[in-house]
């Protein structure tokens, strides 16, 4: 018997996962004895990061006695070659991350345009996943087997054309910006692509009805919504690149180029006198960094998520 | 509730649309079978039907947001089939979520308007006049996420009306909102839709906004229109097993068919064209249409009795033990109560009856 | 007053479509030309450029010796026989893969019940939990092993075997590895109403434990596995710390030995990551919700 749906109420439709809980009402041991189970996971994180992340601080303003001192960051910021180190791994990020960014931007859309549930985008998300990870030694080769003195495409142009390429370029910093793009690109699709599936079809519909192009659409409703997560993403590449060690060893492992290898020589070449916890400022130095850059990062993303809900 | 026909001659806005035998497959899913109808100027149709039937579908041809595989529609005369969406100048309120969360009200409702190159000044003015017109003048300056559900639907309202297009497509728009919200929108929808006079069409899997707001609703199942009716006869009169069973409730009351009607609950009664017209069948029967009369040697016992405001319902037993449900005011209910007997009888309306 | 124009004056007609369904009928709206155009571009240089290397790879790993009459070089799998004659290299990927179920193993154990409790019991500490999970995104490894190299001197000095052994690496891993495990099972864990599921399993009389093992867990299962194989994919990918802390793990063992013979460490990366690539293309495919995409609005007839 068909029923009229006039006269039951209907619940509003809420998208909330989940309604929140407290312990409305538990008496206060009880409520404490919730906390305890958060014990394990915080003792482990606090003895394997916060630990360490805090002898690198105290360590830094510490000289080779345990004084106080600021003699570290003194001679981190006076010899040129910790200073050139900084400047060429700040440049590396910023260039590999505009790269990546843009790069891996235009794939995840291309990507998303597709069948939802296709071929396409399972490949594509699956090796993102993998070549995000890809370990900066297995990357060297995989560049060294394409551009390398054997190298397949080396090969090719010497056999089938005749030009001898000159590989050297690969250990420079071109090359390496160009070996980090393989690990920026995906690392954007991973990070970006959900944004992009959450810009809804009602969206462009509706744009479509009002009159609106492609262009329209992009430059008033698709580009401004996105905007906030474009610039998360390129936060997080940046970050990524400027803590890489693995790809820049493997390429250039003669010398300390980028701050990440200065830190590794500090720890392992011997110490010289009153220098001892250098390697800790410019390991301080970093964090600093990174954690400024993570924290307008954290600021970008609950200003996203406002508007898309 | 709905006033008959509006008049489109005076507002002039209104404009004929027509749908020419569309066809629509989803894969092996037909998902529009031939779809025909003749939208006349001003008229707003409801569309009606459960999920999957096709309305959505219809509503996407026409609005240019998915294709048609054969057919045509014409919009005021010319061939609209293959125009791309933004050049058809159709206003599209959707479901939910349609609203540009980058955008205030204002500038949501502005858009079309800017994209026809409206300057900036005029473009302020009228997307003011459109937010009052459905009642948000207040709320022009705030973003869709510090609105409620209702207010989004109408910012979403007065944005498609404000490109003055030649006509209004609304897929399920109160379908997200709450009951009471539900209410008072639809009314001020269709108070709007005969002010300004457009072609309407609107999509519901909702009877009862159907038939409230349609000036003619079609019944819609599987792709192909059951019935396209005024919402009275659409009630009374259904053609089709389907629109009867769909629209309203029914019961099913075991009876004899035969060349005279049908004998049902001791009455003979009319069968409306398209019944099962011989041997034993099913009579669907209205609740408002099934009368109890307390009886002492009634066949009926009377099972529940819902009180539902300026109405009652009551359902009671057969002898056969089919349930009936009949429909009445609460001063006729006096005297129904649980277990009571009865005498099941029927209004001499004529019915449509199914194969047994 | 209009008449009910349109179709079925009668009953309608009752069996399939007469209408034979024309070919091309039944896709997807098409996307304009220039916005088609534009994608495959894309596709292909963005592509080209990713597959190229693991193209090279592939051909570089698979050379056979030049044969020495008809000086043409050949196609063999020698490169990846060799693998198993470096005992070094078969060493250090056994510890590789150790590392990686333990790492696996204890993000689960310390990541599961945490997170799963946040959600039903002490919502309050969700942001905690989250800010310390995507710490380590602020802290790069190098400064972590900075940090971190005088407890491992001392867990190599005193605890023995055990602790000088190169699975300890799986504590560090464990960090490493919360923002992105941390990611995957949130948001499995948002797309079901966990705390609903909680009070259900409860008030039907189960312990936390059976509610947490028998009732969340296997919802999130999709998260789970994502969140193993990013653990896994990243163990076997770090090189880092491991180098730094002189662990000879499979990447450092590839890094050594590249100098030597660059054929077989081609050979064992393309392994390496081809393993990682079929195990997570695999779990996306089968698992349900690992990929939250796939709900695609647009296109359903309704």
């Amino acid at each position: 018997m068909t029923d009229s749906s006039a006269s039951m109420p209907v619940p509003s439709s809420s998208a909330a996962a989940g309604p929140a809980r407290s312990g409305a009402g538990a008496s206060r041991f009880r409520g404490a004895g919730n906390y305890l189970a958060l014990i394990p996971f915080h003792a482990y994180v606090g003895l394997f990061l916060v630990l360490p992340t805090l002898f690198v601080v105290v360590g830094a303003f510490s000289d080779g006695s345990g004084q106080f001192t600021l003699d570290n960051f003194r001679t981190m910021f006076t010899t040129p070659t910790f200073v050139d180190s900084f400047i060429k791994s700040l440049q590396l990020a910023v260039i590999t991350a505009l790269l990546g960014a843009i790069f891996g931007g235009l794939l995840a859309w291309a990507v998303v345009r597709g069948d939802p549930q296709g071929l396409l985008r399972q490949l594509v998300i699956a090796a993102s996943g993998v070549l995000a990870q890809f370990g900066g030694v297995m990357l060297a080769f995989a560049f060294l087997a394409t551009f390398g003195f054997n190298g397949l495409v080396t090969v090719i142009m010497k056999n089938n054309f005749g030009i001898q390429l000159d590989m050297s370029w690969l250990y420079s910093m071109t090359g390496l910006a160009i070996v980090y793009a393989y690990f920026q690109i995906p690392l954007m699709v991973i990070v970006f692509l959900p944004s992009l599936d959450g810009l809804r079809q009602e969206w462009y519909d509706a744009s479509a009805s009002l009159g609106g192009g492609a262009w329209s659409f992009w430059r008033h409703v698709g580009g401004p919504i996105l905007a906030p997560s474009f610039l998360g993403a390129l936060l997080l590449l940046f970050t990524n690149a400027f803590s890489a060690y693995a790809t820049a060893q493997a390429l250039i492992s003669q010398g300390c180029v980028l701050i990440t290898q200065q830190i590794a020589c500090q720890m392992q070449s011997e110490v010289v006198l009153g220098q001892e916890n250098v390697g800790k400022a410019l390991a301080l130095g970093m964090i600093v960094i990174v954690s400024g850059v993570m924290a307008v990062y954290a600021l970008i993303q609950r200003r996203a998520s406002r508007w898309v809900k | 509730m709905t006033s008959t026909s509006p008049s489109p001659a005076a507002t002039g806005h209104g404009v004929a649309v027509v749908f020419q035998e569309m066809h629509r497959w989803y894969g092996s899913v037909h998902a529009l079978n031939g779809l025909s109808i003749d939208i006349a100027p001003g008229e707003l149709i409801a569309l009606l039907g459960p999920s999957g039937c096709g309305k959505t579908t219809a509503l996407r041809a026409l609005g240019g947001l998915d294709v048609v595989d054969q057919g045509s529609i014409l919009v005021d005369g010319k061939d609209m089939t293959h125009v791309p969406a933004n050049k058809r100048n159709m206003g599209i309120v959707f479901q939910a979520y349609s609203l540009f969360p980058n955008m205030t009200a204002r500038d949501n409702v502005a858009y079309g308007l800017r994209l026809r190159g409206v300057d900036g000044a005029t473009r302020k003015r009228k997307a003011e006049e459109t937010l009052d017109l459905v009642g948000l003048g207040q709320q022009a300056s705030r973003y869709p996420h510090q609105m409620s559900g209702g207010q989004q639907q109408r910012v979403a309202l007065a944005r498609a009306l404000a490109i003055e297009p030649k006509v209004l497509l609304l897929d399920e728009p109160l379908s997200a909102l709450d009951a009471k919200v539900r209410r008072q929108l639809r009314e001020e929808i269709r108070r709007i839709q005969i002010m300004v006079g457009i072609t309407t069409l609107f999509v519901t899997h909702d009877q009862e906004e159907a038939l409230a707001m349609g000036d003619r609703v079609g019944v819609m199942s599987s792709g192909r229109l059951e019935q396209i009716a005024a919402p009275a006869e659409l009630y009374d009169r259904p053609r089709t097993k389907f629109v009867a069973e769909f629209v309203g409730l029914t019961n099913r009351i075991p009876g004899k068919a035969d060349a005279d009607g049908v004998l049902v609950a001791g009455t003979r009664v009319q069968l409306l064209p398209g019944s099962a017209d011989r041997g034993p069948v099913q009579a669907l029967v209205r609740p408002e249409n099934v009368h109890f009369a307390p009886d002492e040697r009634g066949t009926g016992r009377v099972l529940a009795v819902s009180f539902l405001g300026s109405m009652c319902r009551a359902q009671a037993a057969l002898p056969d033990d089919t349930v009936v449900v009949a429909q009445m005011s609460a001063a006729d209910a006096s005297g129904l109560v649980p277990g009571a007997t009865v005498n099941v009888t029927v209004v001499p309306a004529p019915v449509f009856a199914v194969a047994d | 007053m209009t008449t009910s124009q349109g179709q079925f004056g009668a009953a309608a007609p009752e069996g399939g479509a007469l209408i034979s369904r024309p070919r091309g009928a039944g896709k997807r709206r098409k996307a304009p030309l220039s916005q088609r155009l534009t994608r495959i571009v894309i596709l292909v240089v963005v592509l080209g450029y990713l597959v190229l290397p693991l193209v090279a790879m592939l051909e570089f790993s698979t050379r056979g010796n030049v044969d020495p009459i008809t000086k043409q070089a050949t196609r063999s799998l020698q490169s990846y026989a060799a693998i198993l004659s470096y005992p070094n290299l078969v060493d250090g990927i056994v510890t590789s893969l150790q590392i990686a179920v333990l790492t696996v193993f204890g993000m689960l154990i310390l990541l599961v019940p945490t997170m799963v409790w946040t959600v039903v019991r002490v919502p309050r500490m969700r942001r905690v939990v989250e800010f310390l999970c995507l710490l380590p995104l602020a802290i790069p490894a190098i400064v972590i092993v900075v940090g971190i190299a005088p407890i491992y001197r001392f867990m190599g000095q005193h605890l023995g075997a055990v602790g000088g052994s190169a699975l300890t690496l799986a504590f560090i891993d464990i960090i490493l590895v919360l923002p992105y495990s941390y990611r995957a099972i949130d948001s499995s864990l948002r797309s079901i109403d966990t705390a609903t599921l909680a009070d259900a399993a409860r008030s039907l009389g189960a312990g936390w434990p059976r509610t947490i093992f028998q009732v969340i867990v296997p919802n999130i299962r999709g998260g789970i596995l994502s969140a193993s194989v990013l653990a896994i994919a990243l163990v076997l990918g770090e090189f880092t710390i491991s180098s730094l802390l002189s662990f000879n793990t499979v990447q450092v063992v590839i890094f050594l030995l590249g100098k030597r013979d660059p054929f077989v460490s081609v050979a064992v990366s393309l392994a390496a990551l081809a393993f990682a690539f079929i195990l997570l293309f695999v779990i996306s495919r089968f698992a349900p919700g690992a990929d939250r995409r796939g709900q695609q609005t647009a296109e359903e007839p309704a």
